[in-house]
């Protein structure tokens, strides 16, 4: 763990903030699309993957240390349960 | 050690005195007093709401309570006694006070929002209590379950919302915690050092944390759907009502790992304390209390077998209840081990103690009986589920609480208690408990519902019985507080360490100073490592040998 500061060039907070910006695209873009079961997993893999990336640059978890990012990955993990056994439920319905 | 002056006499931030140096405190000991009236005042308060349940059931038919204020009161008990007691009892009270001395530390990592958390605590109860005065008490039991809780005409969005804040005073306790003793412990303290009670406390903490915002976000649904009606749970909308189920058990059923797990800590404290022993297994419990926190996490549609799960659903938390036995069953084992060919003193903390290892063994076996799926459905909502429950809470964390406050209460105010009327009171407690709730296994398992106003005649005689329990139990308390309450007027007669123990707040004064050591404390290399006090009790023993000749 360090308690330097970090600073990050515009270009990558600039970049972060497009590749936000298409990835909600993707996800309204997916909406009209009928994957069936798959239409929940897909929604959550890109609000998973947009939800990384503003944890990751913006709040600045990538220079984070061992014990912060395992805490994080933890949490990940516990979510992906928690809402994978919910909809595991509904599927055997 | 004695010029010291005590936490009591130096106020944090200094400049505050009287009330204000009470209310704007930093000082994590005077913040855990704090939480202490406010716990116990409304821990009194469910008790007297559970006394009017239970005469209520005494006799068939009304006796004192209508039947709208008889489901009121049981709504009310559930709520006080989950999110105003046995959720923020240990941690809230014995965490804020012990964890930072356990750690060799002055404070917790962040002061200011330990004390915002007390207020937050205390916003909560007062809003349960305004929930009161309002359109009609709520009466949805402490579950909130739709869609009763969405359709009924009483005040659950002020009982529900009040929920929501305590959920935020829990997760930044637990927040607190964890930045604590990751960043404030001694650095001469590895993991493997750090002391059991703050082990389950890490533990909880990281529960609260991950599993609180889910409830709290599904308290906020209750309310959206009350206000808005989108249909979030309604079928005929395309909502679904077992959703809410899930969400609500997401979190309540680690909440009551929340509840237990720091229990399981005190009694990991108390029990080598008097067997002059090292706590037999201390990696075993480290790994079982981090295994309870994780398991715990992934159990939580046990609750709902018969609310139209699905079967494969229904397997799989089935077998994934009884895993979480294991790790429960290892600190059960440890224990008694620990007492086994141990040099047992008996004390109030001990004799406490003893009752939780019994009693919480019969609440955790009884949970298998409701971890079954088979078994479960036959059961379901019966009064043998009350019982279970209770004797896992109440005889769990309750006893817990108990031991913890006569284990800790000469450090928190440097008084020792009368031990013959302690010896009474549990004596008192833990007959009228198992009074009380075994004639509910009885009941349940008989068929009788929980949460029913009015019985059968067959189920006449249980509840008459539960009744004697439950005011030999009520007497019994009252008791145990008084005997603590009166040595509050007496001088403070109590040494550092009346016990013996080694962990570090008993290389303090009894109160501690404000920052907690007047110099570095030594940490062991293992935490529970009697030898030295073995020694000391030794020569004493000897000292006294050789005096009584020349007397």
């Amino acid at each position: 763990m360090t308690d330097k500061a970090h600073i990050i060039s515009y270009k990558t907070l600039l970049m972060t903030l497009l590749a936000l910006f298409a990835l909600t695209g993707i996800t309204v873009g997916a909406s009209y699309v009928d994957l069936g079961q798959l239409n929940v997993w897909v929604a959550l893999l890109i609000a998973s993957l947009k939800g990384t990336l503003v944890l990751l640059i913006f709040m600045h978890m990538k220079f984070e240390g061992k014990a912060l990012r395992l805490s994080f990955i933890s949490t990940i993990g516990f979510l992906a349960i928690m809402i994978g056994f919910t909809f595991w439920d509904i599927a055997f319905r | 050690m004695e010029a010291v002056k005590s936490f009591f006499e130096t106020p944090a931030p200094s400049r505050f005195t009287g009330i204000w140096a009470w209310l704007l405190t930093t000082d994590h000991k005077r913040i855990g007093l704090m939480y202490l009236f406010a716990i116990v005042f409304w821990f009194c308060l469910a008790i007297l709401l559970g006394g009017l349940i239970r005469l209520e059931l005494m006799f068939p038919g009304e006796t004192v309570l209508t039947a709208e204020l008889y489901n009121s009161a049981f709504t009310l008990h559930g709520v006080i006694m989950i999110f105003l007691f046995i959720i923020p009892a240990l941690p809230a009270i014995f965490g804020n006070f012990f964890l930072p001395m356990q750690i060799g530390t002055d404070d917790v990592f962040f002061p200011k929002l330990n004390l915002l958390s007390w207020y937050l605590y205390m916003l909560g109860g007062v809003v349960a209590i305004a929930s009161l005065f309002a359109e009609g008490f709520p009466d949805t039991g402490w579950t909130f379950y739709v869609p009763f809780s969405v359709s009924t005409q009483t005040n659950v969005s002020t009982a529900v919302f009040a929920a929501f804040i305590l959920g935020f005073a829990s997760m930044l306790t637990g927040l607190n915690f964890i930045t604590t003793i990751h960043r404030m412990r001694s650095p001469k303290m590895g993991w493997l050092q750090i002391p059991l009670f703050t082990w389950s406390l890490y533990a909880t903490s990281w529960v609260q944390l991950l599993a609180t915002p889910v409830v709290s976000i599904t308290l906020v649904l209750v309310m959206v759907e009350r206000f808005l009606n989108i249909g979030l749970f309604d079928p005929s909308k395309g909502g679904d009502p077992i959703l809410y189920q899930h969400l609500f058990w997401m979190y309540s059923h680690p909440a009551v790992y929340i509840m237990i797990l720091p229990g399981m800590g005190v009694i990991s404290e108390i029990i080598p304390v008097f067997s002059r022993k090292s706590i037999f297994g201390y990696k075993a419990i480290v790994f079982s209390s981090m295994m309870i926190a994780v398991a715990g996490s992934l159990v939580w549609a046990h609750h709902m077998y018969t609310s139209g799960m699905s079967d494969t659903a229904v397997f799989v938390f089935s077998l994934l209840t009884f895993v979480v036995a294991i790790p429960s069953a290892i600190k059960v084992f440890s224990w008694v081990s620990t007492l086994y060919k141990g040099a047992i003193q008996m004390t109030p903390p001990l004799f406490l103690s003893l009752c939780f290892i019994y009693l919480f063994s019969v609440g955790g076996l009884t949970g298998l009986v409701l971890g079954a799926a088979g078994p479960d459905v036959h059961v379901h909502d019966t009064h043998f589920v009350v019982a279970h429950f209770h004797f896992t809470m109440f005889g769990g964390t309750g006893f817990a609480f108990f031991a913890a406050l006569h284990y800790w209460w000469p450090k928190m105010f440097g008084r020792m208690y009368d031990f013959k009327k302690a010896y009474i009171a549990s004596a008192l407690i833990t007959g009228g408990f198992i009074f009380h709730y075994v004639p509910m296994f009885i009941l349940g398992l008989q068929g009788m519902p929980r949460r029913y106003y009015d019985y059968l005649p067959q189920y006449a005689t249980g509840n008459f019985l539960a009744g004697f329990g439950a005011l030999f139990m009520i007497i019994g308390i009252a008791l145990m507080f008084y005997n603590l309450a009166v040595t509050l007027r007496r001088e403070r007669n109590a040494p550092a360490d009346p016990w013996g123990g080694v962990t570090l707040e008993w290389k303090t004064a009894s109160p501690p100073p404000l920052h907690n050591f007047d110099r570095d404390p030594e940490v062991l290399d293992y935490p529970y490592d009697f030898t030295g006090v073995k020694e000391s009790q030794d020569n004493q023993a000897n000292q006294d040998k050789q005096s009584k000749p020349n007397a």
